[in-house]
C-alpha cells in the first residue's frame, strides 16, 4: 500500500516543484473533408473538429480534478492543411478561409490553440503547398489560435533548399504583418526537419497521414522537480546524477501516462503516444537552464552547456521510455529562449549565444526555438539559419526546427514580451555576415549518405 | 475498486480531524486508514478512502474539501490513488 512519505512527495512535486501535464492534444484526421467547393469544405472541418473535439476540455478538467495534478493546455492537432485544402483552394485567400475556420472550430472547442495550418515539402512543392506557405502571414495575422508549420527537409530525402529560400520570406512577412504585437505571428510558426506526425507541442503539432482518425497524444513537463531532484545530489559524480535524472524522469512521465490512458478511456478516442519532452515555462523553478546550471555550470551557455544538455537529454529518454508503453513526438528537453527564465538571464548578461544554442540543438529537441533576432535582419539570413539547422537533423537523423522572430522596429538590447507561457526575450544578434548568394541558388540539397558514419 | 487518497498538510490546530471526519461520514465515505505525522510542526495526514458508496460527485467532494480545509487553515487535497501507485510502483 502506498505511504504517507510517497503520497507527500507526489503532491510536493505538484505543489512545490510545478510537476504538470503540459498538454493533451487530439490529433484529428481532416482527409475525409476533403471537397472541391470551399465553403463546404470550411464546414465540414468545422464539423468535425467541433464534433470530435466536444468533449476534450471538459474531460480535462474533469481529471484535473480526480487526480490533482494540473493539466496546463488542452490542443487539437488536425491534417497538413495544404493536403486537405488542395482541390478547393486556388488561391492562398482561400487558405486563408480555412484558417478562419480553424479559428472558429478552436473557439468553440475552448483550446487555447489548434496546430497543423501545415505543409510537408521536405523534397519538393505542389502547387497547394505552396499557396498554404505564401498564405501563412495573413492567416498568422487573422487569426489567433491557429499554428503554422512547414518541414523543409528530411534525412530521406534531403533539404528543399526553394522553401528554406521561401521560409526566410515569409517568416519576415509573418513578422512584419504582425508588428504591432511584437511580430507575434512568428511565436506560432516553425520550420522543420524531420517533422514526427504525433508531436504534441504547439506550435509544431500536426496530425500526420500516418495516424488513426483520431489520436491523444499527451506531453509531460517537470523541469523543476528534475532540478530539485538534482540539488539532493549536489556534487555527486555523474552515475549518480544520470541515475537520478531517470529515476525522476521515470517518476514524472508515469503521471503523464495516466492522463493519457485515462483521458482515452473517458472519451473513447485512442491513445497515441507520450512526448517525453522537459517543457519549461517563465515561471521560475520551472527552467531546463536551471537544471544545467545545478549540475555545475555557472551559466548555461558556458563551456560544458552542450555535454550537460545531452546527459540530461539522453537520461530523460531512458527514464521516461519505461514508464510509457509508447513513446514518441519531439522527446527531449525544450530550450526555447523566451519561455525560459534561466535561458533569458543567460542571453540578458551575454553567456549564451545563438550559436551555442545552434550547438546545443546537436543533442536535444528540438532547435532554435522563441529566439528574438533583430527585425532589420534579411530574410536570406534567416533562410541560412533554417538551412543550418535542417542540416543538423537532415544529417543527425533527428528532428530539429526554427522558430525566429525578427521583431520589427527592435534591435539587439530591446526586450520583447509574448505574454503567458510565450514569456519575453532580449533581441539576440546575428552574425552580420551574408549568405544571400548560397540561398538564391535554388533546388535541393541532396539526401546524405547513411554508411560511413563519422 | 479504486482508493482515494485525502491528504491533510498544515499548521497543527485543534479539532482538525474531527472536522474532515464529520465531513466524511456525511457524505458516506468510509475510511480504512488513517496515518499522520508532525513534521516541522506541521500537521500531515494521509487516509485512505472508499468514496463509492458516496453519492456525491467525485469534483464536488475534491473542491468542498478544498474549501473545508481553507476554513480550517490547512490545505486538503482528495486525490484518486492512481497517481501515486503509478509513480511509485512499477
Amino acid at each position: 500500500m502506498i505511504n504517507i512519505f510517497e503520497v507527500n512527495e507526489t503532491n510536493n512535486m505538484i505543489d512545490q516543484e510545478r510537476l504538470d501535464v503540459r498538454t493533451i492534444t487530439l490529433g484529428i484526421s481532416l482527409l475525409d473533408c476533403c471537397d472541391a467547393d470551399l465553403n463546404t469544405l470550411n464546414q465540414k472541418i468545422y464539423n468535425k473538429i467541433t464534433q470530435v473535439a466536444k468533449d476534450l476540455v471538459k474531460t480535462g478538467e474533469e481529471i484535473e480534478l480526480s487526480y490533482g495534478i494540473p493539466i496546463v493546455n488542452k490542443r487539437i492537432s488536425v491534417t497538413p492543411i495544404a493536403l486537405v485544402g488542395g482541390p478547393a483552394c486556388q488561391t492562398p485567400g482561400d487558405f486563408v478561409s480555412i484558417a478562419k475556420t480553424l479559428d472558429a472550430a478552436a473557439r468553440t472547442t475552448g483550446v487555447n490553440f489548434l496546430g497543423g495550418f501545415s505543409a510537408l515539402v521536405s523534397k519538393g512543392m505542389t502547387e497547394a503547398d505552396e499557396n498554404l506557405i505564401r498564405s501563412i502571414p495573413m492567416a498568422l495575422k487573422e487569426t489567433e489560435r491557429v499554428c503554422a508549420s512547414v518541414n523543409v527537409g528530411s534525412t530521406k530525402t534531403g533539404i528543399n533548399m526553394d522553401a528554406v529560400k521561401l521560409m526566410g520570406e515569409i517568416i519576415k512577412k509573418t513578422a512584419e504583418e504582425t508588428k504591432e504585437n511584437d511580430s507575434l505571428g512568428c511565436a506560432k510558426l516553425v520550420v522543420f526537419c524531420n517533422a514526427p506526425d504525433d508531436n504534441p507541442f504547439m506550435a509544431g503539432a500536426f496530425h500526420g497521414v500516418t495516424e488513426a482518425d483520431a489520436v491523444l497524444n499527451v506531453g509531460v513537463s517537470g523541469p523543476g522537480v528534475v532540478k530539485h531532484a538534482l540539488e539532493a545530489v549536489r556534487g555527486e559524480n555523474f552515475e549518480v546524477l544520470c541515475e537520478t535524472v531517470k529515476k525522476t524522469a521515470f517518476k514524472v512521465t508515469r503521471v503523464g501516462q495516466l492522463v493519457a490512458k485515462e483521458a482515452s478511456e473517458r472519451m473513447g478516442i485512442p491513445f497515441g503516444i507520450l512526448d517525453l519532452s522537459l517543457a519549461p515555462t517563465p515561471a521560475v523553478g520551472d527552467s531546463v537552464a536551471e537544471i544545467l546550471e545545478e549540475m555545475g555550470l555557472e551559466s548555461v551557455g558556458a563551456p560544458g552547456t552542450t555535454a550537460a544538455l545531452a546527459l540530461l537529454n539522453d537520461q530523460v529518454k531512458k527514464g521516461g521510455v519505461m514508464a510509457s508503453s509508447y513513446v514518441g513526438g519531439l522527446s527531449g528537453a525544450f530550450i526555447p529562449v523566451s519561455e525560459d527564465q534561466g535561458m533569458i538571464d543567460a542571453v540578458s548578461k551575454g553567456a549564451l549565444t545563438l550559436e551555442k544554442l545552434e550547438a546545443m540543438t546537436c543533442v536535444c529537441s528540438v532547435g532554435l526555438d522563441m529566439i528574438a533576432i533583430p527585425g532589420s535582419t534579411s530574410a536570406a539570413t534567416i533562410s541560412g539559419i533554417i538551412a543550418d539547422e535542417a542540416a543538423i537533423g537532415m544529417i543527425n537523423q533527428k528532428t530539429t526546427a526554427v522558430r525566429l522572430i525578427p521583431v520589427i522596429g527592435k534591435a539587439v538590447g530591446d526586450t520583447v514580451e509574448f505574454g503567458g507561457l510565450l514569456g519575453y526575450a532580449p533581441v539576440q544578434p546575428v552574425n552580420s555576415y551574408g549568405c544571400e548568394a548560397f540561398i538564391s541558388r535554388g533546388g535541393r540539397i541532396p539526401a546524405p549518405i547513411h554508411s560511413f558514419k563519422n | 475498486m479504486k482508493k482515494t487518497i485525502i491528504t491533510v498538510v498544515g499548521k497543527d490546530t485543534v479539532g482538525i480531524i474531527a472536522r474532515v471526519c464529520t465531513y466524511l461520514a456525511a457524505n458516506n465515505v468510509n475510511i480504512e486508514d488513517i496515518s499522520q505525522t508532525i513534521v516541522q510542526d506541521y500537521f500531515n495526514m494521509m487516509m485512505i478512502v472508499d468514496v463509492n458508496q458516496s453519492a456525491k460527485p467525485f469534483g464536488d467532494m475534491v473542491k468542498e474539501l478544498d474549501e473545508l480545509g481553507a476554513e480550517i487553515g490547512v490545505k486538503i487535497r482528495c486525490q484518486h490513488e492512481d497517481i501515486f501507485t503509478k509513480m511509485h510502483r512499477i
